[in-house]
Formats: C-alpha cells, structure tokens, sequence
C-alpha cells in the first residue's frame, strides 16, 4: 500500500478511482502518565508519554484505512490529511482519511 | 490553608522559570546540533516535481512532538494577555515544537533511505486536560508530515 499526501503517486499514474477511505482512533494515557504529564506541566518541555500516545494512534488510524483501502482492491492512498480532536479528557481522537485510487 | 497557597505559589513559579528557561536552552542547543546533522534531507511544501526527477518510490513520513509551557510563563502570558498584543513568550514555544518536529520527521525519511520530503505540511492540535475542569490544555501537538520520496538519478544541483 502506497500512501502518499500529494495529489498523485509521484512516478506513477492514477488509473482507477475508488473513492475515500478513512480510519480514525480514540486513545488515552493509563492515569499514571496523566499525572506525570501534570507534573511536567509545572516547568514545561515536552510531553514524551503524549507524543507516543498520539503517534501509536496515528500509526493504527492509518492501518485501518488501509485496510479498508485493501478490501475495496486499491493499491494506493492519496491526499492523505490527518485531524485531530480532544473528545474527552486525556482522550484524542486520530482521524486519517484520503482516496482509494489504482496506480501503475 | 491559604497561607500554604500563599507559600507554595511562589515557590512553584519560582521552580518553573527556572527549570524552565534551563530546558528551553537546552533543548535550544540539542535543536542546533540536530538541525545540522539532518541537512542532508530537503523539506519542500510544494508537490509539483521539476520535469527531470524520477521519482523510484515514495512513502509518507510524519514527525510529532507534545510540548507544554512552563508555570512561569503560562502565569506571564495570561497576564500579558489583559493588555492584549504581541505575546511574546508563548512564540518560543511553538518556534521550538515546530523544529523538532521538522527534525523528527526528516529523521524518519533518512533513516528509511529518502532524501526529499516533498508536499510538507505542518498542523497543530491541542490536548484538553486530563484533570480538572478540563479547561485549559495539557500541551500543543505539532505534527509535520509530507511524502518522501527517492529519485533514480538523485536530486539536481538545482534545486
């Protein structure tokens, strides 16, 4: 599975349509991290148990659309845009969408 | 019960700018030597290719960093926020998140054999909090994300 941000697969071209495809992920920190990052808070810097959260739920936001990718027979996923949303506390939802397309 | 909010408020902000400034230089210095060792990765935000680069393959690549003000200087700008203007020390901040996040993200394409980013876009999100009303935020993600991609004849001098 080719996913790529751009319009079109650089190096190669578009020859069938499937439409979109999405894959979205709601994750949370187990309630100790929560408290660390509170604490980490006070003097600032990075937050690294939140950037882990957010890059595991972007990688499996992923996964799920290119499974449903997969199961529609594209072999490729273009314009690729990714959101974010804070639903609950401590809680991000990932969402990742494009379109399904067949490139040669 | 007010006199230990009295005492420990001081302290913490006291803490915060300190510690505070400490990690932001240091993580100003790490930023520099990294910056310099991830140069050899062109980052562009157009995704229209010159006519003469061959593209062998492509993958998407992403960087993310959380980061969060400290105590002093979250207290500072909600006071410099009354008199509105420039708020000049959340800027560092969000200068800082956004080059590590470059950094990261050109990390990811070297070290899976990619020398162009191209089509880079760069978001940013913030965290509610986790405790508390759930007003205010727990940090600012900043995402940077783009297509990497390898050419056959590697990339032109001009560029």
């Amino acid at each position: 599975m080719i996913i790529s941000n751009t319009q079109e697969v650089p190096g190669k071209t578009i020859v069938e349509f499937f439409g979109l495809v999405s894959g979205s992920t709601v994750r949370a920190k187990h309630i100790g991290q929560d408290i660390m990052a509170s604490l980490k808070n006070v003097v600032g810097g990075e937050l690294t148990g939140y950037t882990e959260l957010l890059s595991e739920a972007r990688g499996e936001a992923i996964r799920r659309m290119s499974h449903q990718a997969e199961d529609v027979g594209a072999n490729a996923i273009v314009n690729v845009r990714f959101a974010t949303s804070s639903v609950a506390q401590g809680a991000a939802e990932l969402f990742a969408y494009g379109t399904a397309v067949t490139v040669e | 019960m007010e006199l230990l909010v009295l005492l420990v408020t001081p302290v913490m902000l006291l803490g915060a700018w300190i510690s505070g400034g400490m990690l932001e230089r240091r993580h100003l210095k790490s930023l520099l030597l990294l910056e310099s060792g991830s140069s050899g990765v062109l980052a562009i935000t157009i995704e229209d290719l010159p006519p003469d680069w061959h593209v062998e393959s492509c993958e998407l690549v992403m960087g993310n960093v959380v980061i969060s003000q400290d105590y002093f200087k979250r207290v500072a700008a909600s006071i410099k926020s009354i008199f509105g203007g420039n708020i000049g020390v959340l800027e560092p901040l969000l200068e800082r998140a956004r080059r590590e996040a470059l950094i990261r993200m050109k990390g990811v394409a070297h070290a899976r054999g990619y020398d162009t980013i191209i089509n880079v876009r760069i978001e940013t999100a913030t965290l509610a909090s986790s405790r508390g009303n759930g007003k205010g935020t727990a940090g600012v993600e900043i995402l940077a994300f783009g297509t990497a991609i390898s050419l056959t004849n590697g990339r032109g001098a001009k560029v």
